[in-house]
C-alpha cells in the first residue's frame, strides 16, 4: 500500500484549495476597488499580479513538497 | 514534447512499456539529463567530465546555460553598439531600453531609493537572465535552465549576498545586525525577535529560488500530463480537448514566464533596499 502516493494527492489537492481561495479573495477585492475608483485601475492591477504570483509562490512549496513524495515513494 | 516518428500504434505501445510507474517519462522530460533530446530525429550525446571526483559533466542545461548566456552579451553588444552611432534609439535597441527604463523606473528606484545605481546591474542581468531563460525555454526542443534547482539557488544566492555586502557596506558590521531590530522592541521579546530575523534573512531568498523553480517546472510538467493525456487514454477522442487545454496552458507559461522575472526582480530590490534603508 503506497501511502506516499495518496498522501502527495491529497496534498496537492489541499494547496490547491489554499491557493484557489487566497487569489480568489484577491481578485475579488481589487476587482471592487476597480470598480470604486477606475483611474486607479493601473496600479490596482500591478499590486494583484504581484499578490498573485506571491501567493502562488506559497502554494508551490505544497506543490514540491508533493512531488518529491511522489517521485521518492 | 512527446512526439514519436514510429506508427501512432507503435508510439502508443512504446509509451505503456517506458510508463514505468505512470509518470516517468514527465520527469524525465523536466530533469536534467546528459543528452540533448530532438525526439523524432535522434540525440546528441553529452561528455562527462570529473573534477577531482566532482561531476562537472556537460549537460543539458549547461548547454543552454550557455545559449542564454551567449544571446545576452550579444542583445547588450548589439545595444551598446547601437549607443554609439546616436543617442536615439531605433528598433531592436528601442524594444531594449524599453525594458530596461521599466526595470530602472518601476522595480528598482522605488524600491531602492537613493543610492540604486549600484546595484542597477545586477537586478538588470538578473532580470534579462530569468526572462530569457524563461522565454528560451518555451520553444519545443529546448530546456528550461531556471528549472534547475541549481541555478534558481544561485540566483537566489547571489541576491543574498547582494543584499548582505549592501547592509554592510552602507551600516557597518554591527549596524546592520543591530538595525535588524526595529526600535522601541521590549526587551524580553528580544531572543524571539533576534531568532526570527536571522532566520528571516535566510527564508527570504529560499522562497524566491523555490518560486522560481516550482513555477517554472510546474508549467511544463503541466503541459507534459496534458499531452500525455493522449497516450495515457489510448485514444484519439480525447486529443482536441488535451491540445486545447496545453495551449492555454502554455499562453498561461508565457505571462508567468514574465512574470516570474519581474517578480524575482521586484523581491530582490525590496530586499536590497530593506537592507539599505533599515528605518522601519
Amino acid at each position: 500500500m503506497d501511502l506516499g502516493f495518496l498522501g502527495a494527492g491529497i496534498g496537492a489537492g489541499i494547496a490547491v484549495i489554499g491557493a484557489g481561495l487566497g487569489i480568489g479573495k484577491l481578485a475579488s477585492s481589487a476587482l471592487e476597488a476597480m470598480g470604486r475608483q477606475p483611474e486607479a485601475a493601473g496600479p490596482i492591477r500591478t499590486a494583484m499580479i504581484i499578490a498573485a504570483a506571491l501567493i502562488e509562490g506559497v502554494a508551490f512549496f505544497a506543490l514540491v513538497v508533493c512531488i518529491l513524495l511522489a517521485v521518492k515513494a | 514534447m512527446f512526439f514519436s516518428s514510429d506508427s501512432s500504434y507503435a508510439a502508443v505501445q512504446d509509451t505503456v512499456k517506458h510508463s514505468g510507474s505512470g509518470g516517468d517519462w514527465i520527469l524525465h522530460h523536466v530533469m536534467d539529463g546528459n543528452y540533448l533530446d530532438f525526439p523524432p530525429l535522434g540525440k546528441i550525446y553529452l561528455p562527462h567530465l570529473q573534477l577531482f571526483g566532482l561531476d562537472i559533466s556537460i549537460t543539458r542545461h549547461v548547454v543552454f546555460l550557455w545559449i542564454v548566456a551567449a544571446l545576452l552579451i550579444l542583445t547588450f553588444i548589439i545595444v551598446s553598439k547601437s549607443y554609439k552611432k546616436s543617442l536615439i534609439p531605433h528598433g531592436f535597441t528601442n524594444l531594449i531600453e524599453t525594458i530596461v527604463v521599466f526595470v530602472r523606473d518601476e522595480i528598482v528606484k522605488p524600491s531602492i531609493g537613493h543610492g540604486y545605481e549600484k546595484f542597477l546591474p545586477y537586478l538588470l542581468t538578473a532580470f534579462f537572465f530569468i526572462l530569457f531563460s524563461n522565454l528560451i525555454g518555451l520553444i519545443p526542443w529546448t530546456a528550461t535552465v531556471t528549472s534547475n534547482i541549481a541555478v534558481t539557488a544561485s540566483l537566489a544566492g547571489l541576491t543574498f549576498f547582494a543584499t548582505q555586502i549592501g547592509g554592510i557596506i552602507h551600516h557597518g558590521p554591527i549596524g546592520y545586525f543591530k538595525g535588524l531590530i526595529p526600535p522601541g522592541m521590549p526587551v524580553a521579546l528580544l531572543p524571539l525577535i533576534i531568532v526570527v530575523e536571522i532566520f528571516g534573512l535566510f527564508t527570504k531568498p529560499f522562497a524566491l529560488c523555490i518560486r522560481l523553480f516550482a513555477n517554472m517546472t510546474a508549467g511544463h510538467v503541466v503541459i507534459l500530463s496534458l499531452i500525455g493525456l493522449i497516450f495515457i487514454m489510448k485514444t484519439y477522442f480525447i486529443a482536441p480537448v488535451s491540445i486545447g487545454f496545453a495551449l492555454f496552458i502554455y499562453l498561461l507559461e508565457l505571462l508567468v514566464a514574465l512574470i516570474q522575472a519581474y517578480i524575482f526582480t521586484m523581491l530582490s530590490s525590496l530586499f536590497i533596499g530593506m537592507a539599505i534603508h533599515q528605518d522601519h
